[in-house]
């Protein structure tokens, strides 16, 4: 399952006559703000209560597939033991239409193969690198993905979206996921991640605006969704979260 | 020297270098700058550990301006 392509950078036509007369009454952003956050004028901009929000419909999402399931299997085997292999069905859907929510949102720091040559590559890299200090450039290199700490949590910032992870005590914490790219194919990698980490950089809430919020669960569910290599950067993002809420706590 | 770069498909181009006390380095760099511009890029300036700013104006202070594209949800 892949995210949704929105083609919202664009004067191709795509948006109506009215959203077009909707776009052009809409005065322009404050310096701060993020340009971008122009195209996508119907979205409320991005905010710790928002992503409370969104957090609480998407656990309640999970809820509603997951209780009728267990419960119609259940049922059918207090009723019918025979019936065990509808049973078994029903519980197989009750686990697996979460995990696929929760691929969809491991997919957006999926690597892509890139069609950069390497010499591109080295030199994107090494911006990269100069961007980011020691310990987010060592992260980069085993991951491929760049942690950043911001004001709603801490990112981890991949070539085509990024993870928002957000404290939680006892080890737990939730992550949001969100598909964010530049669109330009000859891109090389590292370059796709400075883009979205300058942006990012410039308004953390006009990015996750902008952004596509692809799902938003629990760590462990992202966690074990993602690619091996990919997973120290959530357990350091993770921990990175966790530091905050103690210290915000206390 | 300041820099200013474009971050494109060779990783990055270099599109001028400039000193405050060099009037024409200066103004070709400026030049450079809105051209950018005109295509679409934006102007980007680090300000601190993991804060940057978009600029509309070449910063001549600025020991790099990083131009960088629209980024768009996926």
């Amino acid at each position: 399952m892949s995210c949704r392509w929105t083609p919202v950078w664009s004067s191709c036509g795509c948006l109506s006559r009215v959203a077009e007369g909707a776009a052009a009454a809409t005065p322009p952003p404050p310096a701060h703000v993020l340009p971008e956050t122009a195209a996508v004028y119907w979205r409320p901009r991005m905010d710790v209560a928002r992503l409370r929000r969104a957090a609480a419909a998407w656990t309640a999402t999970t809820f509603a597939h997951v209780v009728p399931f267990v419960g119609v299997g259940l049922l059918l085997f207090a009723l019918e033991p025979l019936a065990f292999p509808v049973t078994i069905i029903a519980f197989a859907h009750a686990w697996l239409i979460p995990e696929l929510y929760a691929q969809r949102g491991a997919n957006v720091v999926r690597k892509r193969p890139t069609r950069a040559p390497q010499r591109a590559e080295a030199t994107a890299l090494g911006l990269l690198g100069d961007l980011v200090g020691h310990e987010a450039r060592d992260l980069y290199t085993r991951t491929g993905l760049v942690i950043e700490r911001g004001r709603l949590g801490v990112w981890l910032v991949g070539e085509t979206g990024a993870l928002l992870v957000r404290g939680g005590l006892g080890g737990g914490g939730r992550v949001h996921c969100f598909c964010v790219r530049v669109n330009q194919p000859d891109l090389p990698s590292a370059d796709r991640t400075s883009h979205l980490l300058l942006a990012l950089r410039a308004d953390e809430q006009g990015f996750a605006t902008v952004a596509n919020h692809s799902f938003s669960g629990a760590r462990w569910r992202v966690r074990r969704r993602l690619r091996r290599p990919m997973r120290p950067a959530l357990d350091a993002a993770g921990r990175a979260a966790r530091a905050r809420t103690v210290i915000s706590q206390s | 020297m300041a820099r200013l770069i474009r971050m494109d498909h060779t990783g990055h181009t270099e599109l001028a270098q400039w000193t405050a006390d060099d009037p024409a380095a200066v103004e070709a760099a400026v030049e450079a700058f809105r051209r950018e511009l005109d295509r679409g890029y934006f102007a980007m300036v680090s300000t601190g550990e993991g804060h940057a700013e978009q600029v509309h104006e070449l910063p001549v202070d600025a020991g790099l301006v990083i131009m960088r594209l629209p980024i768009s949800g996926g």
